[in-house]
């Protein structure tokens, strides 16, 4: 029981991770929160399940998403509306992001279906058994393609000439400027990014939540606490943030209260901001 | 010369008072006669306080808060619980005032000590908590089933409970929280609260508490969606979860932002429009909100003064004046 949970715990933790990698990404290169990312996730849920329904096999409709993603959710949503509101407050952004995801999620509601459909499980359904211990097969796989991304993320910061520039930005941003990179360009890169991990993180959750036009909105929420509990400025702090709120979520819920268990994370959220606003390995930031 | 301007300030501003007050008036001698306008005009109202109040957090002091909903199911729940054991609401809606007020307090000492952001992350997973607790605890707060059977008030022997008395109630209430508001923003608080939104960093210079500040302008706009939550429950005459869930406040924030935030007539302009255009145009309820983000979309990005902003264009092309200062 215990070793099931830890699974499923880090399973979910990894989505969150995910997800909290984008609002790290995007809050180091522009300053600004997407508040409208986890119903970007429904979206592209949307998208995957309705191509998979006319019977494009899961890589097809995958590639297909990603593509769809990334020029809709990250290009076109930076390039037209977040773009001219960049030289606002950050008020403004905020608010136009949570405008925004209204828009999303309630779009799906009048446009596709306002009822649960049950998305493919598109893992398998047969558990995988280790001796004892039985695991769900997909919580195996969605550890395994998080890993896969998560290092995937880190090779493009560290070692290609983009994921360079993002750094520097992320460290100074005058100096960055000064030095000739285009913040702006930055910032859709990350929008782009973030639009490309939305797709996989869809493809990921959507088999166990079901497929509904507010699937996304508490997903978003967990993964922005994530983000806050692990430190808003650190990569390695989204990923500890994402595991931690994966975890206490999942014990919580199977040993203290099903229903509460949004309270838990929230209270863990307050008590650090309380001790340590930056986040647990989070940096202060000038 | 300048006594005749001194005498022309005061006698404009009695008689935008007097509009103000003829429209409330007039609204029961239209629509008194249907049960269900008069219910919309009062609901209207009922909103007006609690975009008034959103307007002081989001508008004024430049911090968003995504849990008005929820303090308003706080104010709903403490009148409706309060009076169906027997206490007067004259009693039980100051303490859902006082209440909304401190957990507006509780909730933003840890999340307005840090970024800008983290108030909108707070309230809105506070949202969903005290959805969580109205919807669980059902030995106090009846669950999903909610609270049926809740009282309206009288005021000094005067029985307010048919809809045209419940109407001018809730009308006088709008009418006081106005006042009160504008007192607000014309003392030294509201010069603080917009020297924090215009920019923190130079307010803090000159001496403004950041803190303080923004915790107040948070707490008193809590209060006010307190107090529209307190007058809700004797309106409907019930209380359950489902009016208070956490994606109302979204609601709230683009009805801000179409009326014109950071303007005094926002909150009227955005809460009499969002509310009474559906009421013409036949649709579902999701089919607005898709409509209304989207206009909030474009009012942000083409037109940020909103609504409000509207009748500046008004006064300055055709009446070839300058449009009337509400607050200083």
């Amino acid at each position: 029981m215990f070793i099931q949970l830890t699974v499923s715990g880090i399973a979910i933790g990894a989505i969150y991770a995910l997800v909290a990698i984008g609002f790290t990404l995007l809050w180091q290169a522009s300053r600004t929160v997407n508040f409208a990312q986890g119903d970007f996730i429904t979206v592209s849920a949307v998208f995957m399940y309705m191509l998979m329904c006319m019977g494009v096999p899961l890589i097809w409709a995958l590639l297909a998403t990603v593509v769809l993603s990334a020029v809709m959710l990250g290009y076109i949503v930076k390039r037209g509306i977040i773009q001219p509101l960049m030289d606002r407050s950050h008020t403004t952004v905020i608010v136009a992001t949570i405008a925004l995801s209204f828009l999303a999620s309630n779009s799906i509601g009048v446009f596709w279906s306002s009822q649960c459909k049950a998305f493919p499980r598109v893992f398998g359904m047969t558990p995988i058994r280790l001796g004892s211990i039985v695991l769900s097969r997909q919580h195996v796989w969605t550890i395994a393609i998080s890993i896969i991304l998560i290092l995937a993320i880190n090779l493009f910061i560290q070692k290609t000439k983009p994921g360079k520039a993002m750094q520097a930005v992320a460290q100074n941003r005058d100096a960055a400027k000064v030095l000739g990179i285009n913040i702006s360009s930055v910032t859709t890169m990350v929008f782009v990014i973030n639009a490309i991990l939305v797709a996989f993180v869809a493809m990921l959750i959507a088999p166990v939540y079901m497929l509904r036009y507010d699937m996304g909105a508490t997903l978003g929420l967990k993964a922005f606490y994530a983000a806050t509990i692990g430190g808003f400025n650190q990569i390695r702090g989204a990923l500890l943030g994402g595991f931690l709120v994966g975890l206490i979520e999942t014990f919580s819920s199977a040993y203290l209260s099903t229903e509460y268990r949004e309270f838990f994370v929230l209270a863990v959220l307050i008590a650090v901001i309380l001790i340590r606003k930056e986040g647990l390995l989070g940096t202060e930031e000038r | 010369m300048q006594s005749k301007l001194l005498q022309r300030v005061p006698l404009r501003r009695i008689l935008r008072w007097a509009i103000f007050v003829a429209v409330i008036c007039l609204i029961p001698v239209i629509f008194g006669g249907n049960q269900y306008h008069m219910y919309v005009a009062t609901l209207t109202c009922v909103y007006i306080i609690t975009i008034m109040g959103l307007n002081l957090t989001v508008g004024y002091t430049g911090q968003i808060s995504l849990g008005h909903a929820a303090f308003m199911g706080i104010g709903a729940y403490t009148v409706a619980l309060l009076t169906l054991n027997g206490y007067s609401f004259w009693l039980a809606i100051p303490l859902g005032a006082i209440f909304t007020f401190v957990t507006g307090l509780l909730l933003g000492l840890p999340s307005l000590r840090v970024k800008h952001h983290y108030l909108a992350l707070v309230t809105l997973g506070f949202g969903t908590v005290v959805y969580l607790i109205l919807a669980n605890e059902y030995e106090i707060t009846g669950g999903f089933s909610g609270l049926p059977g809740i009282g309206r008030p009288s005021f000094f022997g005067l029985d307010l409970s048919s809809d045209i008395a419940f109407y001018f109630l809730v009308a006088g209430f709008l009418i006081v929280l106005t006042v009160v508001m504008l007192w607000i923003l014309n003392s030294r608080w509201g010069r603080a609260f917009k020297a924090i939104r215009e920019n923190d960093m130079r307010a803090e210079m000159v001496g403004v508490s950041l803190l303080t500040y923004k915790l107040l302008a948070f707490a008193i706009g809590a209060a006010y969606a307190g107090i529209a939550g307190g007058l809700l429950a004797p309106l409907m005459k019930f209380v359950d979860p489902t009016s208070f869930p956490a994606h109302e406040s979204f609601w709230f924030l683009i009805m801000l932002i179409i009326g014109g935030s950071g303007r005094f007539e926002g909150a009227f302009i955005g809460a009499i429009v969002v509310m009474l255009l559906p009421e013409f145009l036949r649709g579902t309820q999701q089919l607005f909100f898709v409509i209304f983000s989207a206009i909030t979309l474009l009012l942000l990005i083409f037109w940020p003064a909103g609504l409000a902003g509207l009748s500046d264009i008004f006064f300055r092309k055709i009446l070839k004046r300058d449009p009337p200062q509400l607050t200083k």
